[in-house]
């Protein structure tokens, strides 16, 4: 790519909600860019689906609710959401109660999703 | 090529913060361009001035603030980071009426939209740690 296009992010979130201060910063990430117009996609990998998971109640753990904030993403622009299927059927994850609507994809497809995006984040 | 790196990890744990610091050397020394460091999550703990290691032990610090001083790279902490692992500067511990500042004065406090600024017209934006 040229260094002048505007660059398209996917931030792919691997952590669990509450195990590490990787998970909240990602989302935090998530939306400052999304705040700044930044063109960004979400992709929940691994036990980063565990986020996902309905219901969770962190306030015993003393930490923002990472599901909450994630419901939040509608607001900030960030539409295009997505999970891997794989690691949803391992842990057992529900889709149809998760924050937020998102797409499922296997293995090509998330091969294809991180080749149409110009800068990968990981956490 | 334009470069910008994110570093997630703590200097202290793992590989991850040695490796940038000689990858943003190695971009240099081959005549790229690093447009800027950014430190997030535990990569704020590399700002670190009050850490003291083992003689044994290298600091990677010393090297970053080579980059600051010697080349002019821009070495920027998320403040939010920054305030959750304790890494202030002067200004911020006075704001936050804490006893002293914590950062070596080569980074600079800073927020997510630099982040969001150093993806923008660069090349590759390379993360370390995560």
């Amino acid at each position: 790519m040229s260094n002048t296009d505007k660059p398209s992010l996917l931030v792919i979130i691997r952590r669990s909600p509450y195990d590490s201060s990787l998970a909240r910063s990602a989302v935090d990430t998530a939306l400052a860019s999304a705040a700044l117009d930044q063109s960004l996609d979400v992709l929940f990998l691994g036990e980063g689906v565990l986020q996902l998971l309905p219901g969770q109640d962190s306030v015993d753990a003393g930490l923002k609710n990472i599901g909450r904030l994630l419901s939040s993403f509608p607001l900030y622009g960030i539409e295009r959401v997505y999970v891997d299927a794989h690691a949803v059927t391992r842990h057992g994850v529900d889709l149809e109660q998760a924050p937020i609507p998102v797409c499922a994809l296997q293995a090509a497809q998330i091969h294809t999703l991180m080749e149409e995006h110009t800068h990968l984040l990981g956490f | 090529m334009i470069y910008s790196l994110l570093v997630l990890s703590s200097p202290v744990s793992g590989h991850g913060s040695r490796h940038a610091v000689d990858f943003a050397k190695a971009v240099l020394a081959r005549g790229h361009t690093l447009r800027r460091v950014f430190f997030l999550d535990a990569g704020t703990l590399t700002s670190s001035a009050s850490s003291a290691l083992p003689q044994d032990e290298e600091a990677q610090i010393a090297n970053w603030i080579a980059l600051a001083e010697e080349k002019n790279i821009e070495l920027a902490i998320c403040i939010t980071s920054a305030l959750r692992f304790g890494m202030l500067d002067a200004a911020e511990a006075t704001r936050h009426e804490c006893a002293a500042a914590t950062i070596n004065p080569a980074f600079i406090i800073s927020g997510l939209g630099d982040l969001v600024d150093a993806c923008n017209g660069v090349d590759r934006l390379v993360t370390f740690g995560g």
